[in-house]
């Protein structure tokens, strides 16, 4: 399972524990994940690494009733389009939040959390989830 | 210039083929088209074929050869297209250039998908491949989910309504009902798709196209030969492609697909046509707020009214732009590698006058519209009809 795979893990430590991503000095835009080059600028991009904050809003949600391969025991889980303070959307997780304060424009924070734990011979998946914050 | 036009279609029923093998199904639909064209086999010069995802679903690559050999039509070139649920799209797009380049002057386009040799839940997963596997289907989204993302938002901008949306599928069944081909030939109401329970809010089950096993496929020929050698051929007169980030999170916008408007857009630059001119459109309904989506950004109606357009019978088979006459993939059923072939096929037979009970009337100019994942892919097609041999 991909989403096991130990390199891949270890290779996405920063992106999905710190939510590391980068930032063109040329054109002030923020990335996440990490682009290998700014799609606005291209070869006069100027790229460098760059945390993206932790808090930013829910812009859409979803209630996920039926799961994909490995997420059955999780049913019924949130996920949400959530746009972070640098103006950059990330797709997400939301939860330890109560259902009626999951909804658009809500304000959320980055929490540390298991993804995927579902191929026994690969590695424990870690990264970002959200909650809401009041 | 030279131009295309389609001389030749055949198509699987679409549905659960428990009964049926991928090579058996691809076969199907080749001999089919061949026989429709009324040709030689050996006039074929090459292959194009639209497959998504055989790997996961019945651990097979290699399409392209393997269509070529089923077809009995070693050793001419053929090449598997895949571009997710656009792979069929595309794929006639690669059949057309190939044409309009000069190397061909008849070539074959083919769509297969084998999906219920697995589980749901591995078709999912096969599906899922559409998307962002780094950050999409890794945090557990499903393609209902990403949708949803969409039409939650198209709800909340526009007052876009659930009921709406299920307006869409009740359409769609009644259009199936008339196609012998379709997998769900039977009419729904909106109280059906109202209480047919949540897969992602606020989606339903009853707003989901399902997993099909199906084949289609055409025979594509230069329009000059194509007249000497067929009554009613049908040319291409559009062929257009845009792409956009794989991710959700990489839009523009969660209302509205660029690479539809792009598209879209440059089709009607390329056929000197305007959206008020098509007759009737086959658009990408893999879910109800796409086919609301493709309406607004196709042109059809202003963005946020596609919703409103639909309750009201505006795209109905009587109305004034019927939008999937065939039942769209909602109802006909969405084999994805196959599904934007038999849109053409579908586009092919109305402009023929050939789509019996489900005739547009008058049809004359049709348009089909295909997306890969949640919209990274979109391609384009506008079709004429025009006369042949007599």
């Amino acid at each position: 399972m991909v989403h096991n795979s130990l390199p891949l893990q270890w290779r996405k430590y920063p992106e999905r524990y710190y939510l590391r991503g980068n930032y063109c000095e040329n054109c002030k835009t923020s990335f996440f994940p990490q682009r290998q080059i700014c799609p606005n600028c291209r070869r006069k991009g100027k790229l460098v690494e760059k945390e993206t904050p932790y808090t930013g809003k829910i812009v859409s949600w979803t209630e996920v009733s039926v799961a994909p391969f490995g997420f059955e025991n999780e049913t019924p889980y949130f996920l949400a389009i959530i746009e972070l303070e640098n103006k950059v959307k990330i797709l997400s997780q939301i939860v330890d939040s109560k259902k009626e304060k999951i909804k658009t424009g809500a304000k959320v924070k980055k929490l540390f959390r298991k993804i995927s734990d579902i191929d026994p011979e690969g590695a424990i998946a870690y990264g970002y989830k959200f909650k809401v914050v009041d | 210039m030279r131009s295309v036009s389609i001389i030749g279609c055949g198509l699987t029923k679409f549905g659960e083929h428990w009964e049926m093998s991928f090579r058996e199904l691809i076969a199907e639909a080749g001999v089919k088209a061949i026989e429709s064209a009324n040709i030689e086999g050996k006039t074929i010069q090459a292959i194009y074929g639209g497959c998504m995802a055989s790997g996961r679903l019945i651990g097979q690559e290699h399409i392209g050869a393997l269509i070529a050999d089923q077809f009995g039509l070693n050793p001419i070139p053929a090449t598997r297209v895949e571009a997710a649920c656009a792979s069929g799209g595309v794929a006639l797009r690669s059949g057309i250039l190939a044409v309009l380049s000069g190397a061909y002057d008849i070539v074959a386009v083919g769509g297969v998908e084998k999906m219920t040799e697995v589980s749901t839940e591995h078709a999912s997963f096969a599906l899922g491949g559409a998307g962002d596997q780094e950050t999409e289907l890794f945090h557990g989204a499903t393609f209902p989910s990403l949708y949803a993302l969409m039409a939650r938002r198209h709800m909340e901008e526009f007052g876009t309504t659930e009921e709406q949306m299920a307006a869409c599928a009740v359409k769609n069944h009644k259009n199936a009902c008339n196609n012998p081909n379709a997998q769900f030939q039977r009419a729904i109401t909106i109280e059906d798709v109202m209480n047919s329970g949540y897969v992602a809010s606020p989606l339903k089950l009853l707003d989901c196209s399902p997993i099909t096993d199906g084949a289609a496929t055409l025979i594509l020929c230069e329009t000059e030969k194509a007249k000497k050698l067929c009554e009613n051929p049908v040319e291409i007169i559009a062929s257009t492609q845009a792409s956009d980030s794989l991710a959700l999170t990489g839009r523009k916008s969660l209302t509205e697909m660029a690479a539809t408007k792009i598209a879209a857009k440059e089709a009607f630059e390329k056929a000197k046509l305007q959206a008020k001119d098509i007759d009737f459109a086959e658009v990408h309904d893999c879910f109800t707020i796409a086919e609301i989506l493709a309406t607004e950004d196709i042109g059809f109606f202003k963005k946020g009214e596609g919703g409103k357009a639909v309750e009201k019978g505006k795209t109905s088979l009587d109305g004034e732009i019927p939008i999937n006459p065939s039942g769209g993939l909602k109802a006909k059923g969405h084999p994805v590698g196959a599904t934007g072939v038999a849109q053409a096929i579908e586009t092919f037979l109305q402009l023929r006058g050939e789509a019996e009970k489900r005739q547009v009337k008058d049809a004359k100019i049709g348009l089909t519209h295909n997306v890969g994942g949640s919209g990274a892919t979109a391609v384009v097609h506008i079709y004429k009809a025009i006369g042949g041999k007599r």
